[in-house]
């Protein structure tokens, strides 16, 4: 592919913020619509300075709430503009009604959102409660490990959503990815343009006949039907977001799986995590080995839609699993992650002894010897004789 | 920690620009084709809290991203934290401790919850500062006793990206007195 022996990459020291920035400024949508609101204020406010020094052409729109924010996002998106928008935490969920409109209109925005703990009581940290609020609304969904990921997935999230018409979100740990400077590869400029193309909308408000997007259906099967070709949308996500991110992975050298494993070829334990905690783990396991210890990593990447084959298969060998959350359902069982991963397993008829943890939420540090102690109770649980969900509610680490 | 990663934790009040020195180090690193990580610990952002920042380096690709627990290299910016904060608290036992400090090494080690074996590195930092930069902001200079004390970072690496990240919004004047605070901490750093 021409693109991939042309490509130039360059080593910078970067937040995971100005990671994030670096691709907007590469990519150069019509338009940015945003609120800033912490951890995400850096991304606006130096794309806003581009903006202002004229090295974009984007138009800017500083919005007074983050509900106006993603309406505004929508009303672009529907004239046919390459429309973004960034939020975090209560922004994120201030959007929720309009994140099913953007969803139902089939209209292909990229958000980025600064993973972030939800009040009360206040908490300005990363936590994965905020996406968790918009799992259910037809968004695709992926998820960084690092300032590096953060830059490689808002290049790729740009053509999926132009091929699925279905809005991507984006997302970063907050302060954790968002604010941690990091050495990461960037790709030259001529390389990424080439690579998220002209964009073409299909069907625009703006040319030809004016029309009315999302009209009434209220009787009747059309509002069924419309959903159904949203899942239909959805379930062609994985393919194609996997051959976007095959393609940047030719041009980077960086591979792209939907579940990223580590050690998992013959491993007896295994541990299943997303975002920036998904190193510590890694760490700790790369250290385990090296006592002989068979453990292993399985980094969810693409949670919506949920890579339930890629899961199942990762998993299928071990002897004892753990899967740590994030965020809270306050469900009987588990966190959100370990429910998906449960779903994905009883459709394979694997019926290994499961735990169920939540971690790090309002950004509490997560020590490595969280990630010890989550190894050293799946020995136990090996060595029993059990099978299915171990634990009957999810196990807290790092609260004493 | 592997053999190949340094953690360094630092210790300030804010305001005194520990992040900026957290952030120096670690992009510093990148002309010397390394790895590195640095982030600060959020608290309350009020002038003159005690606030924690870490910084990375490594051969290889840094995973971890927790808050550095036992580090290598202790920064300390206040010797007034010496009295409240535990800033050897996790430490290496072949560590080093730099502190900013018009002190002994003997008044330092007294303070310090930390085995003998522990280095202790003293830099008046604040005085450079004053004298130097005519602005009490020892955190530049600081950074160049850090890189004679331990020779985690080397000093040219240090004064580029110096200049290259202060060019872009301070007069030669200030970047000029800044890597002259930086080269004449270098040189004054004593370690015990």
């Amino acid at each position: 592919m021409s693109l991939a022996a042309n490509a130039k990459q360059t080593a910078i020291a970067a937040t995971g913020n100005a990671f994030v920035t670096e691709a907007f400024r590469q990519i150069e949508p019509d338009a940015l619509c945003a609120y800033p609101i912490t951890p995400q204020t850096t991304i606006v406010e130096k794309f806003a300075q581009l903006v202002a020094d004229g090295e974009v052409a984007t138009e800017y729109v500083c919005t007074e709430s983050e509900h106006s924010a993603m309406t505004a996002t929508v009303g672009a998106a529907a004239a046919g503009a390459r429309a973004y928008t960034v939020t975090a935490a209560q922004g994120l969920a201030h959007m929720w009604e309009e994140l099913y409109i953007a969803s139902g209109l089939r209209l292909p925005i990229v958000m980025i959102n600064v993973n972030r703990a939800l009040s009360a009581p206040i908490n300005i940290h990363g936590d994965h409660s905020d996406i968790m609020g918009a799992r259910d609304t037809c968004w695709v969904i992926i998820i960084a490990e690092s300032p590096q990921e953060a830059y490689d997935n808002t290049i790729i999230a740009t053509p999926v959503a132009e091929d699925l018409l279905l809005p991507v979100m984006s997302s970063l740990d907050g302060f954790i990815t968002s604010h941690s400077i990091m050495r990461g590869d960037v790709v030259d400029d001529a390389t990424v343009k080439a690579f998220v193309g002209e964009y073409t909308p299909c069907d625009d408000l703006m040319i030809g006949s004016p029309r009315t997007l999302g009209a009434f259906a209220n009787l009747g099967p059309t509002y069924m039907k419309v959903k159904k070709a949203q899942r239909d949308a959805m379930d062609r996500g994985l393919a194609s977001i996997k051959r976007v991110g095959d393609e940047w992975a030719s041009i980077t050298g960086r591979s792209f799986d939907h579940v990223e494993t580590w050690g998992m070829e013959d491993a007896e334990r295994a541990i299943v995590v997303m975002g920036s905690a998904a190193g510590n783990a890694r760490a700790v396991a790369r250290r385990l080995r090296a006592e002989g210890e068979k453990v292993g990593v399985v980094k969810v990447r693409t949670y919506r839609p949920f890579p339930v084959a890629d899961i199942a298969a990762a998993l299928a060998n071990v002897d004892a699993i753990a899967v740590l959350d994030r965020a809270e359902t306050f469900s009987a069982q588990a966190g959100p992650l370990a429910l998906d991963v449960m779903s994905a397993l009883y459709d394979a008829g694997i019926n290994t002894p499961l735990r169920t943890y939540i971690y790090g939420l309002g950004g509490n540090d997560v020590k490595l010897e969280q990630m010890y102690q989550v190894f050293t109770d799946l020995k136990a649980v090996t060595t029993d004789d059990v099978s299915g969900v171990v634990n009957s509610t999810p196990r807290y680490l790092g609260i004493g | 920690m592997s053999g190949a990663m340094t953690e360094i934790r630092w210790h300030a009040r804010a305001g005194q620009g520990a992040v900026t020195a957290a952030n120096l180090v670690a992009e510093s690193a990148l002309a010397e084709g390394r790895y590195f990580q640095a982030m600060p610990e959020f608290g309350p952002e009020r002038m003159g809290a005690p606030l924690k920042a870490f910084t990375r380096l490594s051969d290889e690709p840094i995973e971890v991203s927790n808050n550095v627990e036992f580090p290598d290299i202790v920064v300390v910016l206040d010797d007034t934290l010496l009295a409240v904060v535990d800033v050897a608290e996790g430490m290496a036992a072949d560590g080093v401790v730099i502190v900013n400090t018009p002190k002994t090494a003997a008044e330092i080690r007294e303070q310090l919850n930390a085995p003998d074996t522990v280095r202790i590195a003293l830099i008046d930092a604040t005085t450079i500062a004053l004298e130097v930069i005519k602005r009490n902001i020892p955190n530049t200079p600081i950074v160049g006793a850090l890189a004679a004390a331990t020779g985690v970072i080397q000093l040219d690496s240090v004064l580029t990206q110096l200049e290259k990240s202060f060019g872009r919004k301070f007069s030669q004047r200030i970047i000029d007195v800044n890597l002259d605070s930086v080269r004449r901490a270098y040189e004054e750093v004593e370690v015990q």
